[in-house]
């Protein structure tokens, strides 16, 4: 099922990609042997029940694990052949990363936690500090720039993770979960405002295991079962 | 930010257990501070001691040095006869006999015990006074003729000999059933021995103690100072001649300031390894308590490394990270260590100044501080090496699981 792909069109794509886990005696085939093109301004889900390998190939979407077989493109570029450090910088260039947990780190503030990922780029302080300001603005955060993580509501910490994600410009944007932890309400915010951020033209792909979710603001669901794609779908939107 | 702002705050938040294991670091460092800022003050102290600011006065006793075989090192008092031929020999410039005796001593109706030392007279006199820096602080200083006068050293004008009373030019003080006209007070020397003694010209110590036949030193002025070493052999040499001993088995030292200084040295300097081998022992178990700290500290931020990595730190970053962090907990340490010792120092030039009665001023050497608290740094971050890279190799994924 070779085909030929367009790095125009195509942000992300991963060619005939597996990934196992030796587990004592056994392997254990997380992810077996998928195909994903993740088209630039898409918004993706990759649905599918626990244990269906869908967190395994959303790592290996955002180049967080190296896979047992196959080959992962970012921007045309082979990055199954980057070391360790190549891929964290690509990491921090190309990719923005939202969690269920939220994973910000408890010893920085809000603020600090929005600034972090520019730090690690090497981006000037001035020009780092000015963005900061400016994102947290936008997610209706520069009240709480102060606050350590602990001392704000889960919705804001997520929004926080938004802010820290949307630091460096990445064109894809990679949410794990992102409403596991919030209530409903908050959950269908955080879904918006990816809504919003899809509308500006970056390419956003979330894990969920909720169907309901998926078909409500996905384009293009990919269904994963036992480590396999069992079904692409696309949806309309309006 | 920077890594030290990270740090930092890291810091911040580790509990009591995590400082608890600086106090290798911290001990270690204590020790060598209050050891240096002692032994410089110490070195100044010991050295005001010998009364003297000149290093070029050769110091003749009668007495061996104590190393021969029980019952030699019995005291032979040095004679008038040795004394002059000391002083004929072509590499002396003048030698002059000095006694101390002990006495009583009344005034203001009390007693009190010291002791008493000659002056000689004529060149003599002058000698003395310039080799020991002989300059009153109020009054004169005896000169030739002066019967039945003293000159006093500087305790006894700030009432520290236990008269009760400031001793003052003009007064007169009761030696030996004698009385004495007080005329000077010696500048303070910052040694028990100088500021407590009564000088008296040398026929006022015969008619106290009855005629001068044996002195208890001679201090021996060489005509040239870059030849004190030869002319403390020539010295040597006669005086085994005239006492008919061997090499090695001398009833008498010839010492200079030098070597009596040398040998204070070498003491201080077998303490100074005895405190570096503990100090350094501490503060090797200081880094074993870092890097236990710094390895706990990897394992509970996994998930830390992995957000760090996701968000696109890179290996190298992150050790640098953990790298800096064990070097500020074990500058934490060094800069405790400092502060105590800096304290321990200066109260331990204190106790020596009330034991000697001398005044060293504790000097804070701030290349010693610098040195100090950057050896604390580089030993902390060298202690952190091995947690740091086993943070920077952590596998993302398996660190953000946690």
């Amino acid at each position: 099922m070779k085909k030929e792909i367009d790095p125009n069109k195509t942000v992300i794509h991963l060619s005939n990609v597996a990934k196992y886990y030796e587990m004592g005696e056994n392997v254990v085939k997380a992810v077996d042997d998928i195909s994903i093109d993740i088209q630039r301004g898409d918004f993706v889900a990759v649905m599918g029940p626990s244990g269906s390998g869908k967190s395994t190939a959303m790592n290996l979407v955002g180049s967080l694990d190296m896979p047992t077989k196959g080959h992962i493109f970012l921007d045309g570029e082979d990055i199954s052949l980057l070391n360790e450090s190549e891929l964290a910088q690509v990491r921090g260039k190309n990719i923005g990363f939202i969690f269920q947990q939220f994973n910000l780190i408890p010893t920085l503030t809000v603020f600090e936690n929005v600034v972090l990922p520019m730090t690690l780029q090497g981006v000037p302080q001035y020009e780092r500090e000015e963005k900061a300001e400016r994102i947290l603005h936008r997610l209706d955060l520069w009240e709480r720039r102060g606050h350590y993580p602990n001392q704000i509501s889960g919705g804001q910490q997520q929004r926080v993770a938004i802010a820290r994600a949307l630091a460096n410009d990445p064109e894809v944007i990679l949410a794990d979960e992102p409403t596991g932890n919030l209530d409903t309400k908050t959950g269908l915010k955080v879904m918006d405002f990816l809504t919003e951020l899809n509308k500006e033209g970056r390419t956003i792909v979330f894990v969920t295991h909720s169907p309901e979710l998926a078909k409500k603001y996905a384009h293009t669901i990919y269904w994963l079962k036992d480590g396999k794609i069992e079904r692409v779908t696309k949806e309309r939107k309006k | 930010m920077n890594y030290f702002i990270l740090a930092y705050r890291n810091l911040k938040k580790k509990g009591i257990r995590s400082y608890l294991t600086l106090l290798g670091i911290c001990i270690g460092i204590l020790a060598v501070v209050s050891l240096i800022t002692l032994s410089n003050g110490l070195k100044t102290a010991v050295s005001s001691q010998f009364g003297v600011s000149s290093t070029e006065l050769i110091t003749v006793e009668g007495a061996g040095n104590g190393f021969g075989p029980p019952g030699t090192g019995q005291v032979t008092p040095l004679t008038q006869r040795d004394l002059e031929e000391i002083e004929k020999l072509s590499s002396v410039k003048a030698a002059v006999g000095r006694v101390i005796v002990a006495g009583r001593l009344e005034f203001n109706n009390k007693a009190i015990f010291g002791y008493a030392t000659n002056i000689p007279s004529g060149d003599d006199r002058e000698i003395l006074y310039q080799q020991i820096e002989a300059k009153t602080i109020v009054g004169r200083l005896l000169e030739d003729g002066d019967s039945g006068k003293v000159l006093l050293g500087y305790n006894f004008y700030v009432d520290k000999v236990g008269l009760d009373r400031e001793v003052v030019p003009g007064n007169t003080v009761n030696i030996q059933g004698r009385d004495f006209e007080v005329v000077g007070i010696v500048e303070k020397k910052g040694s028990f021995i100088f500021d407590n003694i009564v000088f008296m010209n040398e026929r006022d110590v015969e008619s106290l103690y009855g005629p001068i036949e044996e002195w208890d030193f001679i201090a021996v002025l060489p005509r040239d100072k870059e030849e004190i070493d030869k002319t403390k052999e020539d010295i040597e040499k006669l005086l085994r001649r005239l006492r008919d001993v061997k090499v090695g088995e001398e009833d008498f030292t010839v010492s200079t300031p030098e070597a009596s200084l040398k040998q204070v040295n070498s003491i201080l300097n077998a303490i100074t390894i005895f405190i570096v081998i503990v100090a350094s022992i501490s503060i090797l178990v200081g880094a074993i308590g870092i890097i236990n700290t710094m390895t706990t500290s990897v394992l509970e931020r996994r998930k830390e490394i992995g957000i760090m990595k996701a968000i696109g730190a890179t290996n190298h970053q992150i050790f640098m990270q953990f790298f800096i962090e064990s070097g500020v907990l074990g500058l934490i340490g060094g800069a405790i260590g400092v502060i105590f010792g800096v304290i321990l120092g200066i109260s331990g030039i204190s106790g020596i100044n009330a034991l000697l009665g001398a005044e060293v001023q504790p000097q804070i050497s701030f290349y010693l501080i610098f040195f100090a608290l950057l050896g604390s740094f580089l030993i902390g971050a060298f202690a952190g090496i091995l947690p740091a890279m086993r943070a920077a190799k952590q596998n993302p994924v398996e660190a953000l699981r946690g």
